[in-house]
Order: C-alpha cells, then structure tokens, then sequence
C-alpha cells in the first residue's frame, strides 16, 4: 500500500490496544453500578476506571483510527507514497507517549477528573500534558493530509479530488478546528492552575471552551464511518454509489454545522444565557441534515447493488444483497442504532425537553448507542476491510467476523435500551454507587442488571475482534487485489466548490464568530468570579 | 482504479431520477426538521418553556459571609404572592440543607449556587434539572403535583463523594405548610 502499511497498521493495533481494556473497564464500571457483586468495588476505583474509560475511548481510540484511516486514503486515493512520512511517524509516537502520560497518573488514582476535566477540580498535570500531546500528534496528521491534498491538485490541475479524499481532509479539517476548544481550555485555564502557577480558574468559561469541542468531536468519531458508507460499502456490495455530488454535500455540511453547536451541550447551565442557547439549538437542527442525507444516500446506493444483483420487486433488493461480506453486514447493521439514536439526539438538543434528560442515564446511553453502535461497528468493518490490504493476508475466518458483529450490534442494544430508560426515570449519571435499598433506585435495578449483561456480549465481541484480526495476521500470505473505491452511478465531470475548502473554512469561521463570539467574550467584559482550584488529592489552599 | 467497473455499470439510475430523488428527500427532511424547530419554538415562546436562562453572578468565595446564600437564609421562603422560593448550597460532598419543605401545587423556585467546585441537580418527575456553578446562580422555577419525597440527587462529578450527595425535597398539603413570616425559614433537616 505505497509503502504506507506499517504505520497505518501500527495505527490500528495501537487505537486496539486502548479500545479492548477500555471495553473490559467499561463492564467493571457497569457491574459497579449494578445491584450485583463487582470486583474492586470501591468509589474510588470507579471514578479513575471512567476517567480512563472516556480519555480512550473519545480522546485516543478514534483518532488514531481516523489517523491510520486517514493515511490509507490519502495514499490509495492519490495513488502515490505519503509526503513527509516520518512526520506521520512523530504524530504516531506523540500520541502514544500522550497517552501513556495520561492513563499513568488516573491509573494511579492521581487524576480522576473524568474525561470532561470538569474544573475547578483538578487533577495530576500529566494527565492533561497527556491529552494535549495526543491532540498536537493527531495535528501533524492533519497536516500532512492537507499538504498531500495541496500537492495532488497542484500536479493534476483541473482534476476533482476523489470523494473518499475530500472526504478525509473535511475530517481531518472538522478536528482541528474542534479540537481547539478543550485545547484552549486545558493550556490556559488548567493547566496553570495544575501546575501552581495561578490558583483560581474560571469553571464558566471553561465549562463553554469545552463545549466547543464537545460536539465537533462526536462528528469527528462519525466521519470516518460515513467515508465508509460512501466510498467503500457500495463497491463491497456489489454496486455503485447513488450520488458522489451529495457525499461531498454531506461531508462539507458536517464541516460548517458541527461546531457553532456546542453550546446545546450547556442548556441547563447558569454562565450562559437563553438567546444564544436558543441560537445554537436551531443550528443543532441543521447538523442533522447531512445525516439524513447520508441514510438517504446509503439506503439508495444499497438498493441500487441489490438491484443489480437480480433483486426484484420492493423489497427483494435488500435479500440480493450480499450480507455475508463484513463491511455490508456491518453498515446495514449500523443503521439501526444510528436512527434510534438519532430521534434521541433530537430529544437531547430540544431547548427544553432536554430538561427532562440532561446528565441522566439518557445521555449516556445516547452516545453509546451512536458511538458503539452506528460508529464503531463500521470501524470494526474498515478494519476487516483494510487488513488483507494491510498485511498481505486472506481476512480469514470470515464467519468469526459476522457473528462479532451480530454481537457487537445486540451487545450495545442491550446495553443501552435499559439506559434510556433509567434515565427518563431519573437515574443520574457517573455515579460510582446506587443505594438500591432506596426505593426510587431500587425500581431501576432489573434495568441496570439487564444492561450488565449487554456490556458482557459487547467484552465477548471485541475478544473474537482481537481473535479474527491476530488469525488474518500469520500465515501465507496470498495475492490481494488493489483496494477499490466506489465509483459514483453518474461519476460527476467538474464539482464546483465541492472540490477545496477555502470557502467552507472561511463559512464556517464567520458561524462560529456569531455564535460563539459573545458567549466566549462576555467573560471578558462581565464581572465574574473565579473560584480556586480544588486539588482532587491535595486539601485545598485556602 | 479500472478495476472499479468491474462489479456493476454506471449509469444504472439516470442522472435526470438520480437529482429529482434527492432533490424529493432533501424537501422533505428540511421539512421534518422545520417543523420540529417549530415545535420547540412555538412550546418555547407560548408555554414559557425556557432552561436557565438568566446570568447571575455571585462570588464563590464569601457566600457564607453575606448575602443570600447565607446559612441563615437557607431553606423554604415564602414570598409576598404565595410562590416559594427555596434557597440552598451545594458543595462537596452535600446540600444545605439536606431536606427542604414545599407546598404542593404551588409555584416553587429553587435558588442555587456552589462554593466550590461544579455540581448539578435534578429532580425526577418534574422539569427541576440545573448546573450548579461556582460563581453564578442557577434558578429554575417548577411546580409539584404529587406529594410525597422526591429524591434529588448531584447529577455532575465533583469529586470522589460525589455518589453521596443526595438531598430530599418533600411535598406536603397546602394546609400543611406553615404560615411564615417573610424572613422565616423552612426546612426537614432532623435537629
């Protein structure tokens, strides 16, 4: 693969490495919650088990998923090496020594902040040096994407930048720009105060720095699944993609709308006020267009292949599909939670029915049921997809890989469907324990039980993932067709505007002056207050 | 990138159906998501749904010396038009007071702010959920049609007692609530 495949393999064995013990803390934290025995049953244990639960799985894992990602594309797409690869390499170790850095000190019960920080707590400076290493690696990442992208169209002038190209520098361009949020966040306001150098920190301002990134990330940990659903599933089933002209639509869509839309993350907060949460509430509608369109496009290019594979009639397409490849079975199956989780997201987002949800269960299981379910279930497909390409080897034990799968997809539902639940009934989340001697607890705990068990088949999911990845690892190694990216049905001549970034940069800059300008700058100009510091191990200075 | 014809041919779908499609789906979700917007706009402006949606700004530092989060203050008031106004604190790792007193059917508006780090409350059942700041006020106003005790637990991480900070709001009869003089103040906390 141009010489590329050691470090996009590198990059997915590393984003494996985080994931699998971040799922095995995951079920310890749900047993933890749960009226059953849990091992190391202590409060403490479970605040430092989520804090590393979440840095690595929203923080690590899939940054350098669409990192490794990224790399094949850009190298496969443009048919030529990767420029500057050895800065690849620097991003890759920046962010394994980053994380390294962070996990230590929560590991050692040192920085139990949880993966949100949320100051004026604060925790050991490793862990935040930690993160801001893992962000400045994943930034010599997306540099080098831009300048591989700049180069090719300045040596085929007048060409359109394949989709699954456009596609990754519109992701890897969403998360500079979302990451700048909680990276101003940590190196202005926490991390002095994290290393003695002021004492107070102003909880308001950071809480809405954070919320900058908050939402940009999550389409960040989407869009490489998209790039899939766009680029490689219509060819792995058999057909074509319905339109490239509205992949680009949808990609640029994601860029412009996912970040002036954080503020929806605070509306139950008292630093910021009504209009501007009203603002970004109305924005929030607007980023759930391009994912209606990309169902659309999916669900069209799907019938398009089942069609060509003899399929009649209205729905004897979906049977003529071919289910038994990994990639097809998995983006079928990811539409399930994407469209539950959808009409929750629009509950979330709702100026005043979130008041019926936030912080509750609920929301946990929103961004699980999205995450887990209609993110990394496609991500477990890229990796199927890209491994022969990757390794010289047959993907073998094919059957393995579907039921994975299966169980994938029912593990999460399960799991999640009773935190919905609890969560309407009131159960708070990121709580170490529940007193289900209470009865307003005890009523929730056959759901918390029942969800136990999801997060079990989810554990055994990810060790046949680790099983059927090591097997397609070793062995002979055998002749592997080039990898392929769907064609569109009319393959688009010229794509104007859809083809740069310039204008949706410049778009997107002036939406997030107007809705974030005011609510950021009013903590300049209002009299507020800043509490210190409170030190999570230390007592505090007073 | 021949190889990519070899599984189906192009134009399968004319491009003419190809845009009509979209151009359908794309009207009809832009409509799905306008009248959402107006519902929430609409229930927002007329029914005065709101979340907290005034800045209010108080220093962290001296609320226990004056003003009025003082310990004195803290509890059930009633106001001059009947409404009740409860006023509490919370910091690692409870509120004060643990246990407030409140009418049934009556406006209540609960007042809170934190001396100390982050924190947040919700009641079940009602429309009573709010982050907890250091350094603003959070005030929602809601109303309890059942009686009995609500439990209303600190629904924000703030550190490792957070899973025991719990506080209880009990509804009683209208006539069971005592007539109070406009600086007295109500609550359920054992003495």
């Amino acid at each position: 693969m141009y010489r590329a495949s050691r470090l996009v393999i590198c990059h997915f064995w590393a984003a494996l490495l985080c994931f699998a013990p971040a799922i095995v803390l995951g079920v310890g934290q749900m047993l933890m919650r749960s009226p059953l025995p849990a091992p190391l049953d202590d409060p403490n244990v479970y605040y430092a088990s989520v804090t590393a639960h979440g840095s690595l799985m929203a923080y690590v894992f899939p940054t350098l998923v669409a990192m490794g990602f990224g790399y094949a594309i850009t190298v496969t797409t443009l048919a030529r090496p990767l420029k500057g690869q050895v800065w690849a390499w620097v991003g890759f170790w920046l962010c394994v020594i980053g994380t390294a850095m962070a996990i230590v000190p929560v590991a050692m019960g040192r920085s139990s902040v949880l993966y949100t920080f949320y100051p004026p707590l604060i925790g050991s400076p490793w862990y935040y040096l930690g993160i801001v290493l893992v962000v400045l690696g994943s930034y010599c990442w997306i540099a080098l994407t831009l300048v591989n992208l700049r180069s090719w169209k300045r040596e085929n002038p007048g060409k359109s930048v394949p989709l699954a190209m456009f596609a990754i520098a519109a992701t890897a361009l969403l998360w500079g720009w979302t990451a700048l949020g909680a990276t101003v966040e940590l190196v202005f306001l926490i991390l002095p105060v994290a290393l003695g150098w002021t004492h107070t920190i102003h909880a308001g301002l950071a809480r809405t720095l954070f919320s900058w990134t908050l939402h940009g990330i999550v389409y960040f940990w989407l869009l490489p699944a998209y790039i899939a659903l766009y680029t490689l599933l219509p060819q792995a089933a058999g057909g074509r993609l319905y339109s490239d002209t509205m992949g680009r639509i949808a990609f640029v869509l994601f860029l412009v709308f996912s970040l002036p839309v954080g503020l929806h993350h605070l509306f139950m907060d008292p630093e910021q006020g009504s209009g501007f949460k009203f603002v970004q509430s109305v924005l929030t509608f607007m980023v759930a267009l391009p994912t209606l369109l990309t169902v659309f496009s999916t669900a069209a290019t799907l019938e398009v292949a089942g069609r060509v594979r003899g399929g009649r009639g209205l729905f004897g397409w979906i049977r003529a599909l071919p289910w038994g490849e990994p990639l097809v079975l998995a983006c079928g199956l990811a539409l399930v939670p994407l469209g539950l989780g959808g009409f929750g997201g629009l509950v979330n987002m709702s100026y005043a029915m979130n008041a019926m949800v936030h912080n509750t269960s609920w929301v946990t299981a929103h961004f699980h049921l999205i995450f887990a379910g209609a993110v990394v279930i496609v991500y477990f497909a890229i990796l199927y997809h890209l491994w022969p390409q990757l390794t010289g080897r047959e993907l073998k034990a094919k059957r393995l890989a579907r039921v994975q799968l299966w169980l994938w997809f029912w593990g999460i539902l399960v799991t999640t469907v009773p935190w919905h639940i609890t969560g309407l009934m009131g159960q708070p989340r990121r709580m170490a324990t529940f007193d289900y001697t209470d009865p307003f607890v005890a009523k929730m705990g056959f759901l918390v039980t029942l969800s136990v068990i999801g997060g079990l088949v989810m554990l055994s999911s990810v060790l046949l993932l680790l099983y059927v990845l090591v097997r397609s690892s070793v062995g002979a190694s055998a002749h592997v067709p080039p990898l392929k990216y769907a064609l569109a049905v009319n393959p688009p001549a010229q794509v104007p505007l859809l083809n740069g970034f310039g204008l949706w940069n410049a778009i997107l800059l002036a939406l997030i002056v107007l809705s974030y300008g005011y609510p950021i700058g009013q903590f300049f100009f209002l009299r507020t207050h800043a509490p210190p510091g409170y030190s999570l191990t230390e007592e505090p200075r007073r | 990138m021949d190889e990519t014809q070899d599984t189906a041919p192009g134009g399968l779908v004319a491009e003419p159906v190809v845009v009509r499609t979209e151009t359908r789906w794309l009207l009809i979700m832009a409509g799905m998501l306008g009248i959402m917007l107006a519902v929430v706009v609409l229930t927002g402006v007329f029914q005065a749904l709101h979340p907290l949606s005034h800045i209010e700004i108080v220093d962290p530092t001296t609320l226990h010396l004056s003003g009025e989060f003082v310990e004195s203050n803290l509890g059930s008031a009633v106001e001059p038009d009947g409404a009740v106004t409860v006023r509490m604190i919370a910091h690692q790792y409870m509120f004060t007071p643990q246990c407030v007193t409140v009418p049934v059917g009556t406006l209540v508006r609960f007042r809170l702010t934190s001396p100390d780090v982050t924190h947040g409350f919700i009641i079940a059942d009602t429309n009573a959920n709010a982050m907890i700041v250091p350094g603003f006020v959070s005030e929602i106003t809601t109303r309890f049609d059942r009686l009995g005790a609500y439990e209303m637990p600190c629904h924000e991480f703030c550190g490792f007692g957070h899973h025991g900070m719990w506080a209880r709001v009990v509804v009683v009869p209208r006539d069971h609530f005592p007539t109070l003089r406009p600086d007295e103040r109500m609550t359920c906390v054992p003495r």
